[in-house]
């Protein structure tokens, strides 16, 4: 990995993002409707304050974001902003920052996401490892079936699912929240920490059993490959033990190409995971997103957009530095 | 034995027709049958429903409120007063609506694109292909999620959220394409073809179109898939035109008045189902087709 390439990556990376903030800035200029017009509109209808101010307010608050400057200069003003991580300010919950309400939420959706895309790598490319090998006993490849059968199943349509046989008809897991209603957080007890994690198994289900499938397909599909190649063949005749040629000749081999995959698939992971936040009410930035959406809140959700596109951008070109780790043919390139 | 082979061998080549043919070869790909019976199935259900319901049932306050599914309201009701199962059959067609025009839109700029970036190659190549690759990292939805919150929520229409979702959806089809013409391009009969002299135009439908169209009938049903599913999320997330039955809106408004805490199971499970439904004849007929395209890539059982 030369100097250079590093560059051109970061180059490439740049580049993204600054498409995706050009995008984000522009299209909503293109419109004809004025995001603080309606906002206030619709505050004016519930109440609040006489329609007479609305006029005032609006002009105020244009004033106060420079909305009135020409269009290239506030360009350029954004651009900086972004630079800076400063997404402007909520137009809901007044003075708090965009900044802050995705630093507020991320914890959340961090965890939800670390902990489904490992597990459901693992298991996925375990299960598919397995099911391609002769030797594997016979139920694994029961249970890689119902996985590669659910392989494709948007996770919001799990949850509904789920929420319905376990949470509804079984009554087994709560039906949504990050914690039961009327329960105050308190973070060094233990019970607190039981009924969080039982309100985040059925987000977390959601998001692994539809994904474990397309990893044991994957899988499998490369385990065979693999099973034809002369040096398994060398292997087993030099007595490797059955083990020992699993680890080392088929999961070496398929993992370089499955962390690609897995670099890939971020994008989709991180949408299905809001979604599905969305769907469970857990206070990640899902939610964040849907109460901005009900609420016309712009600047929360083209800040919670810009940075959860900047995020996955650079989590994908990270990962390409991480190949020549996985790979030594690549190191020596 | 000798007899009953010459026997078989001129009576094979006399019968079959187009059809019987493709009737069999569908028998042996088992996805792309099971995928086109759910469709089949899908679409009885969506025209038959239309001659049995009145589609303004579909709309909020045409029914009594939160009924279960009964001999009446055969799918239920929901809290807003839709009989969901003219919602289910509006909303199917307009799914299937979504989905045709922005995967054909999609499919149509993807193939051009395509084609002008590998045939011309030089800089018009570089630009289509790094302008793909600057935008596939960028998650669609959010993109999606800007453009469709941008709008005011009268101007979102089944037409719009067509127009909105195609917008940064034809980049998968445009590489597909690309790297079949490219291999293509080099091909003998293609080199053949060009130094009898015959016209790019004419390489271009007569040389390479006829062996590029199963990948672009499978680009088509990826693209369809694709602008389904992103249809769908945007509708969950409550982006969707919100007095229209589109099955994620469906979804998002029993979520949001709390179906499951208040015991009306029905309601978001129905969309739920169709969905998955719609989604696995796709996935699998896409599967089939794949299968069509590069017969060597038969699976491994």
């Amino acid at each position: 990995m030369t100097l250079r390439l590093i560059f051109r990556r970061i180059l490439f990376l740049l580049l993204v993002i600054w498409s995706a903030s050009t995008i984000v800035f522009f299209i909503p200029r293109m419109s004809d409707t004025n995001p603080i017009r309606e906002r206030f509109a619709e505050l004016a209808r519930t109440g609040g304050f006489s329609p007479a101010d609305l006029e005032k307010i609006i002009a105020s608050y244009t004033e106060q974001f420079g909305l009135d400057a020409p269009l290239m200069s506030q360009y350029w003003d954004y651009l900086g902003n972004i630079a800076t991580l400063d997404f402007g300010v909520s137009l809901n919950k007044y003075p708090t920052t965009v900044l802050q309400v995705i630093t507020q939420a991320i914890p959340w959706t961090l965890t939800l996401l670390l902990v489904t895309t490992i597990l459901s790598f693992i298991i996925g490319n375990l299960l598919g490892a397995l099911s391609a090998w002769p030797r594997a006993p016979r139920w694994v490849r029961t249970v890689a079936t119902p996985f590669v059968l659910l392989t494709g199943v948007p996770p919001v349509i799990m949850g509904v699912l789920l929420l319905f046989f376990i949470g509804f008809r079984l009554k087994l897991l709560p039906l949504g929240g990050a914690y039961s209603i009327g329960i105050v957080p308190d973070w060094s007890s233990v019970s607190f920490w039981l009924d969080l994690l039982k309100h985040q198994v059925l987000p977390a289900l959601s998001l692994i059993l539809g994904s474990v499938g397309g990893w044991v397909l994957s899988m499998r599909g490369m385990g065979v490959t693999i099973q034809g190649e002369d040096y398994v063949n060398f292997a087993e005749h030099k007595g490797l033990t059955g083990g020992r040629i699993f680890r080392d000749y088929y999961l070496r081999n398929t993992l370089l190409p499955q962390v690609t995959g897995l670099a890939l698939a971020l994008g989709t992971v991180v949408t299905s995971a809001i979604v599905v936040e969305g769907l469970f009410g857990l206070p990640g930035i899902g939610t964040a997103l849907n109460n901005a959406i009900r609420a016309n809140d712009f600047p929360v959700i083209y800040g919670i957009v810009l940075f959860i596109t900047a995020a996955v951008a650079t989590l994908m070109v990270a990962m390409e530095f991480v190949y020549p780790l996985l790979d030594p043919r690549i190191r020596e390139q | 034995m000798t007899q009953a082979t010459a026997l078989d061998g001129p009576d094979m080549m006399l019968t079959p027709s187009r059809l019987r043919l493709s009737l069999r070869y569908v028998r042996r790909n088992k996805s792309l049958a099971i995928g086109l019976g759910i469709l089949f199935f899908l679409i009885a259900f969506t025209a038959i429903g239309f001659m049995v319901i009145d589609p303004k049932h579909a709309y909020p306050l045409s029914a009594a409120t939160k009924k279960p599914p009964s001999w009446q309201y055969p799918l239920g009701t929901d809290f807003f007063g839709r009989n969901l199962f003219a919602a289910m059959v509006v909303g199917m067609w307009q799914t299937a609506f979504i989905g045709l025009v922005a995967g054909g839109i999609g499919t149509i700029v993807g193939v051009i694109l395509g084609f002008t970036s590998a045939y011309f190659g030089g800089w018009t190549d570089t630009i289509i292909k790094s302008v793909c690759q600057i935008l596939t990292p960028i998650p669609v939805l959010l993109i999606q999620v800007v453009v469709a919150g941008s709008l005011d929520k009268r101007d979102v229409t089944i037409v719009s959220m067509a127009l909105i979702i195609v917008m940064l959806g034809w980049m998968g089809t445009t590489l597909v394409v690309r790297a079949q013409v490219l291999t293509m391009k080099e091909r003998q009969f293609v080199s053949v073809a060009k130094l009898s002299g015959v016209s790019s135009l004419g390489i271009i439908f007569k040389e390479i179109m006829p062996n590029l169209l199963p990948f672009i009938a499978a680009a088509f049903v990826v693209q369809v898939f694709s602008s389904v599913f992103a249809s769908f999320y945007l509708a969950v997330l409550g982006l969707g035109p919100l007095r229209e039955p589109l099955l994620g809106n469906i979804i998002w408004s029993a979520q949001s008045q709390g179906a499951f805490f208040n015991g009306w199971w029905w309601w978001p499970i129905e969309p739920s189902v169709a969905m998955i439904l719609i989604l696995g004849s796709l996935a699998l007929i896409n599967m089939g087709l794949d299968e069509l395209a590069n017969p060597r890539v038969r699976r491994s059982e």
